[in-house]
Order: structure tokens, then sequence, then C-alpha cells
């Protein structure tokens, strides 16, 4: 990607320490396997192979141990925060959200009437990236996805 | 003149075996030296796929579980075999080399079947095939009535009408309903508020 390679005749690849670890950082997001409500479907859509996400290194684990990013598909009501702030917390750091979806972007259609629906999952975890759409289509997911791997290129885990 | 090598074939493995868990190390430690270390209470907990963890980990599993794992592998070995020898068993090229290599083969098979068969003979009518379920115990109450009234109730047989649509007009309710107009009662109704701009 941004991997600033200088190739020489030898096949050999000079580049900074800081761009290789985001390289291969970006190159392997994997998710969480989590799905709220109906913008999980579209989120699974993605990852089937249809929109195959694997071709990005997108594939989802079953821990958040092993995760690096926690896709917020669907409603997040104020029974599932609490899970949801737990869950964020249980992954390694450094760790990323993407809000797929009005509900967990700011509450959606619940926004004015629904007294169990938190407005705005960014009110409970930091976001990095908001997916727009209800529900989003699989290739707004891979925007947001893609999105997300030019703010990751920019970061120094080096540096931190 | 080829001097004979100092390494057994052997010691050409063990290397292998050391250098495996050096890198292996070495990769652990990589990670270490990398990865940010941020611990928290609620990160260093059990993870029960989102909920609090309660209780302990160290549960008792029924036995019964055992069993049935076991034959389980009974025909799990039994697939593992037979999948490749249906991949061999029509080759048309073995067929061709002597005709009588798919008999040869299918008898193998009914044989290999046969043996494995008894076990599960065996297994049924030792009984390990049975779920053992905990005996039901029917609480018996202080009352009166005796179970068999019950069993009256439930086994009596209804007679069903035959259908029919009658050409007579069914009476009307002369009955004239009074109803006094009902009390003002306490209820909750919901109001809406609108966001305040």
């Amino acid at each position: 990607m941004s991997l600033e390679l200088k190739s020489e005749n030898g096949g050999i690849i000079i580049t900074k320490m800081d761009d290789l670890l985001n390289w291969a950082r970006l190159s392997s997001l994997w998710p969480m396997s989590f799905g709220i409500a109906c913008c999980a479907i579209e989120m699974m859509g993605s990852m089937a192979s249809t929109y195959d996400l694997d071709r990005f290194g997108v594939f989802p684990r079953p821990s958040p141990r092993q995760s690096d990013v926690i896709i917020i598909a669907g409603t997040v009501t104020f029974k599932m925060a609490e899970r949801i702030k737990r869950l964020y917390e249980q992954m390694p750091e450094p760790k990323y959200v993407i809000s797929m979806g009005s509900c967990s972007n700011c509450g959606g259609p619940y926004w004015q009437h629904g007294y169990h629906v938190v407005k705005g999952v960014d009110r409970i975890i930091p976001v990095d990236i908001y997916v727009q759409g209800c529900p989003p289509r699989p290739e707004s997911l891979i925007g947001g996805i893609l999105e997300l791997q030019k703010k990751i290129e920019q970061e120094s885990l080096l540096n931190s | 003149m080829i001097e004979p090598s100092q390494l057994t074939e052997f010691g050409k493995v063990f290397i292998y075996l050391v250098m495996g868990i050096l890198f292996v190390l070495f990769t652990f430690f990589l990670g270490w030296l990398v990865a940010l270390k941020k611990p928290n209470p609620i990160k260093l907990s059990s993870y029960e796929c989102g909920e609090e963890p309660s209780g302990s980990s160290w549960i008792q599993f029924n036995s019964r579980f055992y069993v049935v794992a076991l034959i389980f592998l009974l025909f799990d070995v039994e697939m593992v075999f037979i999948f490749p020898w249906a991949t061999i068993f029509s080759q048309e090229v073995l067929l061709a080399a002597d005709n009588r290599w798919g008999w040869l083969s299918l008898i193998e098979m009914f044989i290999f079947i046969a043996i494995l068969l008894i076990g599960l003979m065996y297994v049924w009518k030792k009984g390990d095939l049975n779920w053992i379920k905990p005996e039901s115990i029917l609480p018996v109450g202080p009352g009166k009535v005796p179970l068999s009234m019950y069993s009256k109730i439930n086994d009596a047989k209804y007679m069903v009408r035959e259908f029919t649509i009658s050409e007579k007009a069914e009476p009307q309710l002369v009955v004239p309903l009074e109803r006094k107009p009902a009390a003002a009662r306490p209820a909750f109704r919901p109001q809406f508020k609108k966001p305040s701009e």
C-alpha cells in the first residue's frame, strides 16, 4: 500500500519500520464476529463470497483477544451497551471501531422516541469510521474498511 | 574425496526442532517488543461473550458424553477409510488393468464394514446407546380427589354433531344491556416529549 519501496536489483526492500508495521496491520484487519441487528446481515453478506472481504485481509475472529476492529452493526440498546463496552475493553491495543448504519451512528429511526436505544455508539466507545446507510450496502462497508486502512497508514505505532 | 558427515540423520532432525522452537520464540519476542501494553481490570477479566464472568469454570461433565464420543469415533474412522476407498474404487485405469479389482475392493470394504457393525451391535446389546434419563417422580398431594377422576375427564369422548345450515332464524337476544358509565380509572398515558430546540 503506502509502503515506500525501494527495490534494488537483488530484490532487497528498504522501508521504514513504522510503514512496515502499518502495512502489516492494515492488510490483516480482523474484525470481531459481532452483529447486533439487521446491519449484521449486510456485514455477513460482505464477508461471504459475493463481496469477499477476505481479499482485504478482513477475516472475522471469534474472540476479542484476536481482533483488531469491532464493527458495531446494528441498533445499540442500553442493555447491549454494557456488553459492547466490555467487549471493546477486552480487545488488545491498537483497536478500532467501525460504526455501521444509522442506528449505531446516531440512533437512526429511534433517535427521538426510542427510550431503549443509545443515541450513537460513540457515546460509549470511541468510533473511528462511520458507515452511513440503513442498512449500508456491502460496498459501503468495504468503503469504510478502506477508509480505516487509510487511517492506519497515517499512524505511528512506535512513537505512540 | 568425500568426507563423512559429522551429523547423523537424527542430528538434522534435532537441528530442525531447535530452529523451529527458536523461530517461534523469536516471533513471540518480536510481538512482545512491538505490542502496546495497556492492561486494565476489564481487559484482564475472562471473556464470556461480553457477559460478566460469574461462578467457577471448573464444572463437572456428565460421563455419559464420554461413551457417546467413543461410539462417534467408531463411525468417524469408518468414514475416513471409506472416502479414499471410494475414489480409487471406480478408477477405470485400475479396472482395465485387472477386472478382478472391482470385486476384490468391494468385498474388502464389506468385510471392513461388517467388523465395525459387529462393534456397533456389541454396543447396542450392552445398552450403551440408551441415554439414561432420570426417573420422574409424580408428586402426590394430600387432596382427596382420586387420580382416576382426572383420567375420566381426559379420556372422555364428546359427540360431534353433523353441521347443517338451518333455515330458522336464530332467536334474538331480548335482554337489554344495562351498563353503568364506567368510572374514570387512573391510567398511564404515554406522552412523547419533543426534544427542546
